[in-house]
């Protein structure tokens, strides 16, 4: 199986700029990306999944840098990330869009590019994709069982969430650090996530993620044309530190064997929902 | 040249808006086909007989003979018929005609065109982009039945489009994962997300199918992960 679908290129890097790296979650990679682009006027709108009350995610179009900055890091739970699309070019008049999202928003942006039914006039103004790496995600009550039940921790207190080392870390603004073990997460998965085969965000321009990277960066793959050329001027703009992906630890191995477990156990189920006469997405 | 007729039924003219709403595009398609019929656009009283693609726009009155010929008509004089809009393809607003408007008060019943006669392609969206018309059309020109697919299969199984959808074929087979693509799509605001997934609020839904083909937990054709 093709763990990664098609890439150009893949790189380790984090953002130079000390301040986004302070707030985003890993090398701050799609902040130093959309920050460039409101800043350089490659991109004049871009979609961010917003702290909402408790630590719930919000999507949100957001046109200045500390907009971007408030909503970084990740959320471990749903925001319909495309549910704001519309609005940024009808509301907020965007031209140039920038979007991130999961591998399965990441899918869900590709086919209203190639299947824009409902969407008059905004495969245009799409200017970049950004995909995030993902292993599942939790409902938001899903979320909150752990953090509240498994970690102790007030969900209104939770100043960031992180997966890492086997564990899932909850950071309290208080300066408390509990973890649950990742195997103890399964239970509040959201279900549909079985069925997905995608790691890496296999449809992106670029896709990013902590794994395979050292702590506070990136594992990045640059995968279109268009990736490419927006990698190309954040590199020239100096927004990012890059190193050699060969070069660093655990590297793109362990990208591989998480990416492959993910096919492998997704595959299984979906042979299994298939086995029962339940749908899957053809 | 290929000879394209565009055709109305019971509908609001939205999708032709949609239609010359395609700027530079629309003289592109215009220039690789001959319009040979369009009340709006070409000075022409005759569908003629011979016509490679009609777009037929609007849901078909039973209690109106001459719209029932219509259809008919166009199912005969086309190579490749249209359900052009969600009216067409699965009955959308006119879903929810009863009847009793002036000056036709006994015209009370109203059907998708894809449920009078086979139509080849159907295209769900009140209206649908004009992004996706031109691809549909350029499609049908190129001959590409890949990209085709999903809209010859809603001229088959499409006609009772809603956003209960959603709930039917996402929702309750565990394949939501929350994107807000439907939400986005919907024109009308019916669906909104509620922790995740799409509420649907059934006094706005219109019944257009936007939202469920917009969603890649239905239809996923493997087309769509060719990106460069
Ligand atoms: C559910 C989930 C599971 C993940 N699993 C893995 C994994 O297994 N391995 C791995 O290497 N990485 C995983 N990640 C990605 C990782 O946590 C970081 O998001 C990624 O490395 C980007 O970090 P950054 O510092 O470059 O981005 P930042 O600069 O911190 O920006 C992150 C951006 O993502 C947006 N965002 C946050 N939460 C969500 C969300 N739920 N949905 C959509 N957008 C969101 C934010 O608004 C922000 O714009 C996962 C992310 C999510 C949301
Ligand atoms: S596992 Fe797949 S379906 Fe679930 S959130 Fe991640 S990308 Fe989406
Ligand atoms: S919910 Fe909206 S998009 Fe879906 S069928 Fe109803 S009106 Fe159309
Ligand atoms: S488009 Fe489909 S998967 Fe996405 S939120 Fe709507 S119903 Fe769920």
């Amino acid at each position: 199986m093709d763990p990664f679908g098609s890439y150009k290129f893949a790189i380790s890097a984090r953002a130079t700029d000390k301040q986004i790296r302070k707030k985003s979650q890993d090398g701050g990679i799609v902040s130093a990306a959309y920050i460039h682009g409101l800043e350089s006027g490659l991109l004049d709108g871009v979609i961010v999944a917003d702290k909402g009350e408790d630590f719930c995610a919000v999507p949100k179009v957001a046109t200045t840098v500390d907009e971007v900055l408030s909503a970084a890091g990740t959320k471990y739970t749903t925001s319909p990330n495309l549910s704001v699309l519309k609005n940024a070019v009808r509301e907020y008049g965007c031209d140039k869009v920038g979007f991130v999202g999961t591998p399965c928003q990441v899918q869900s942006i590709r086919k209203m590019l190639k299947y824009p039914v409902g969407y008059r006039h905004v495969p245009d103004k799409i200017a970049l994709v950004m995909g995030i790496f993902c292993m599942e995600n939790f409902p938001y009550n899903g979320l909150k069982t752990i953090v509240e039940e498994h970690c102790g921790i007030k969900m209104e207190d939770v100043a960031k969430t992180d997966i890492g080392k086997g564990k899932f870390w909850v950071y309290s603004k208080w300066g408390d650090v509990k973890t649950i073990k990742l195997k103890d997460t399964h239970p509040y998965e959201q279900q549909s996530c079985h069925v997905c085969m995608d790691y890496t965000a296999e449809l992106a321009d670029i896709s990013t993620g902590s794994v395979g990277s050292p702590d506070g960066w990136s594992t990045i793959f640059i995968r279109t044309a268009n990736g490419e050329a927006y990698y190309k001027a954040m590199e020239d703009a100096g927004v990012i530190e890059i190193k050699n992906i060969d070069d660093v630890k655990p590297g793109l191995g362990l990208v591989e064997k998480l990416a492959n477990s993910k096919k492998d156990n997704n595959g299984k189920e979906r042979a299994h929902r298939k086995e029962i006469g339940l749908p899957l997405p053809y | 040249m290929v000879k394209v007729a565009h055709v109305q039924l019971s509908s609001c003219c939205g999708c032709l808006v949609s239609l010359t709403d395609t700027y530079e595009k629309l003289l592109d398609v215009l220039g690789a086909i001959d319009l040979v019929y369009s009340q709006t656009l070409a000075d022409v009283r005759e569908v003629p007989d011979d016509v490679d693609i009609i777009l037929l726009e609007g849901s078909v009155c039973i209690n109106d003979h001459h719209a029932l010929e219509t259809a008919l008509a166009c199912r005969k004089k086309a190579k490749i018929l249209v359900a052009l809009g969600a009216c067409a393809a699965s009955g959308n607003i006119t879903r929810f005609s009863r009847g009793g408007q002036m000056s036709k008060p006994v015209h009370d019943a109203f059907a998708p065109l894809t449920e009078v006669v086979k139509c080849d392609l159907a295209i769900p969206g009140c209206p649908p982009s004009p992004e996706i018309i031109v691809a549909v059309i350029t499609a049908a020109l190129e001959g590409d039945m890949d990209y085709l697919e999903p809209f010859a299969e809603l001229a088959k199984y499409g006609s009772e489009a809603c956003g209960c959808d959603l709930i039917n074929k996402v929702i309750n087979k565990s394949l939501c994962m929350g994107c807000g693509a439907c939400a986005a799509a919907c024109p009308t605001r019916a669906v909104t997300m509620e922790c995740g997934r799409p509420a649907i609020d059934k006094e706005i839904c219109i019944k257009c199918g936007t939202c469920s083909v917009q969603c890649p937990r239905i239809r996923f054709p493997e087309l769509i992960e060719k990106i460069e």
